[in-house]
């Protein structure tokens, strides 16, 4: 049943959000439930079919998901045109520095743990 | 009875839920047509393309954002239930992510203050003002988790939030091209970075080109937030 998955996914999100609220950790409450499933599936040692089929239709489309907060760019347009330099600036030097580094560290330090075999 | 004419079945629409939703999955829709008819060319992503043709079209139509966005959140409410399930490809790889677990957790670190860092300091060195620059720090973390640290710097959330989302188009477009300019051939170390620096756009990036990046997207993000939610308020508190 797919259904039941759903609501696991939702409800996991839930009281994620209720350990956000009530603990005033300043991590999100989906962040803490894919903490929780996580640990579920730990623990459980076995990730069922359906939770499987579930989970993949949403993250299919994942890129979707951010398209209504991203037009919400319309209402910044003002002050993206007055610094639209520095804006930029951290953008692309920024951003794509940072996917050099930890890239590279993560390549660099992945050689003495990642065995020979299952190097990619 | 005469039939409304165009205008008033105009106002009508542009009010309703449906139509908000509607214009997403169709603009969205259109931008995979074209990126997948051009083989998936990078630059081709989907998500600015449809970004740019809603926009447009509401500014063409004086529709304000906020009549959209009650159709739209529909759409923007599954980002909740879509992270949740990203425990489900993290289990997946589970044995790969035991196997490089320091040098994730090092990776991870590395990026979230490199991230803030450039982040901040090219934005103070193009001149940003004060507002800009705090909205900006935690551009390359999760939409969530950013808007959040944001509010907690002082910045605006609403800024933030497109910020973040600008960052991970640009990761999404150019991060693989500077993956490839530094050569890097593993596909965790390819997962991870994108997962860091361009978090959820990054992440469905990555998830499209090879499962094993897809999960080190996900955990890096995930990784990623948690570790910028709890250090850059702490180094914001230190410097300043």
């Amino acid at each position: 049943m797919l259904i039941r998955y759903l609501a696991l996914i939702l409800g996991c999100q839930l009281v994620g959000e209720t350990i956000n609220v009530a603990s005033g950790i300043p991590v999100p409450g989906p962040v803490i439930g894919m903490v929780i499933l996580f640990t579920g599936l730990i623990v459980k040692r076995r990730l069922p079919k359906d939770l499987e089929v579930t989970a993949g239709g949403l993250l299919k489309h994942l890129a979707l998901l951010f398209v209504p907060a991203g037009v919400g760019v319309m209402l910044h347009v003002p002050r993206l045109a007055d610094e639209w330099w520095p804006v930029l600036l951290a953008l692309m030097p920024g951003t794509l520095i940072t996917v050099a580094v930890s890239a590279l560290i993560v390549q660099r330090l992945g050689r003495t743990t990642i065995s020979e075999e299952d190097r990619v | 009875m005469t039939p409304p004419d165009l205008a008033e079945i105009w106002v009508y629409l542009s009010q309703k839920p449906l139509t908000g939703l509607t214009l997403t999955l169709c603009a969205y829709a259109a931008g995979d047509w074209l990126y997948e008819k051009t083989g998936r060319y990078p630059l081709l992503n989907p998500v600015p393309i449809a970004i740019a043709m809603i926009a447009g079209l509401l500014w063409l139509t004086d529709v304000p954002y906020a009549d959209y966005f009650e159709g739209a959140q529909f759409v923007h409410f599954l980002l909740g239930p879509a992270t949740v399930a990203l425990a489900v490809p993290l289990y997946q790889h589970l044995a790969e992510l035991r196997k490089s677990g320091p040098a994730l957790i090092v990776g991870i670190l590395a990026g979230s203050i490199t991230a803030s860092g450039c982040a901040v300091g090219f934005a103070w060195l193009g001149g940003a003002s004060t507002e800009t620059l705090l909205s900006i720090a935690p551009k390359s973390v999760t939409a969530p988790i950013a808007m959040g640290i944001a509010e907690q710097l002082g910045g605006l959330p609403s800024l933030t939030a497109v910020l973040v989302i600008l960052t991970g188009i640009t990761g999404a477009l150019f991060g693989p091209l500077v993956l490839n300019l530094v050569r890097i051939k593993d596909w965790r170390a390819r997962g991870l970075a994108m997962g860091v620096a361009a978090h959820g756009i990054g992440t469905a990036r990555a998830l499209q080109v090879n499962p094993i990046a897809g999960a080190f997207a996900g955990l890096a993000m995930g990784l990623n937030g948690l570790a910028t939610a709890i250090l850059l308020p702490l180094i914001f508190a230190l410097v300043f």
